[in-house]
């Protein structure tokens, strides 16, 4: 990945660099800081691809110790947090699969629809909508909202939007080309829209005959 | 431009990748067409909703559990 390659000689080298290098000398305190700067992003991660919690307590403590192992493989031609979403991704999968008794679960699963793909509520959003719920409905919502996109699409919005990574990153740590991810996004962030408009959208306001009609 | 046109660059739009020749033809669009406007808009604040609003908290003793586990047998060698 020649881009890749030149934006890190352009940059400042990114501060994981240090942490890992001190890891692989044996210093355990280094890994222990990165543990503590991205366990809450993997168990996140880890949660919306298995949505089971328990599963997802398994992935992060899988995923930060088969880092851990293979740290010596890791180049540094990424940054070290997309070489170790690449791993909780992998690890949440193979979760998925046994859960699943062995039927084959991938990224790729479950994107031959069409839904969302042309918007279809059309009506605006009240302001500030979220405020019409309590935190807890509200957190409700949207897992549920979420939780009923394809699981590819969904691993895409929450790196992408949710994560903050870069489209080329979140292609390298998904495995997919940068036009699958954008492709993806778009479907992903359509179909969420389309989802919370339920929700979300202005109330309709009763029209002057009918309020007329009540009086009389 | 129609509104097919415009969704295809929805993306670009709202990540702020679009050429400046290209932002002022979708924000032309946007003038006449508020079908266009409130999925900016609605897409926009998705986005915003799911950024600012955690649905999976890690409470802070499952945090130390996990923490310490994994600490612990990367200290023996995993």
């Amino acid at each position: 990945m020649a881009t890749i390659q030149s934006i890190a000689n352009e940059n400042e080298p990114h501060p994981d660099v240090a942490l890992v290098e001190r890891v692989k000398t044996g210093d355990i305190s280094a890994y222990d800081e990165l543990v503590r700067k991205y366990d809450r992003q993997i168990f996140r991660i880890a949660q919306h691809i298995t949505q089971n919690r328990e599963d997802a307590e398994d992935v992060m403590q899988d995923a930060f110790l088969k880092a851990y192992e293979k740290l010596d493989q890791f180049q540094g031609n990424s940054k070290f947090y997309t070489w170790l979403v690449r791993i909780a991704v992998n690890e949440s999968l193979m979760r998925l699969r046994k859960r699943r008794t062995g039927r084959m679960v991938s990224i790729d699963e479950d994107i031959e629809t069409d839904e969302g793909s042309v918007p279809r509520d059309l009506a605006d959003w009240a302001p500030d909508p979220e405020q019409n719920y309590t935190q807890a409905e509200l957190a409700e919502i949207l897992r549920k909202t979420i939780q009923g996109l394809p699981p590819g699409f969904r691993v895409v919005f929450v790196l992408r939007d949710v994560d903050g990574l870069s489209t080329e990153e979140t292609a390298e740590s998904l495995g997919l080309s940068v036009p699958a991810v954008k492709s993806r996004l778009l479907r992903a962030r359509l179909q969420l829209r389309e989802r919370l408009a339920r929700y979300f959208k202005r109330k309709k306001v009763p029209r002057e005959k009918g309020v007329k009609s009540d009086v009389h | 431009m129609t509104c097919t046109e415009f969704l295809a660059m929805l993306d670009d739009m709202i990540d702020n990748t679009v050429s400046r020749e290209m932002r002022a033809d979708l924000q032309e669009h946007l003038k006449g067409c508020e079908h266009c406007e409130v999925t900016l808009n609605t897409t926009r604040k998705t986005i915003e909703i799911y950024r600012s609003h955690e649905i999976y908290e890690m409470p802070p003793t499952l945090r130390d559990r996990l923490h310490k586990a994994i600490m612990e047998r990367c200290k023996k060698g995993c």
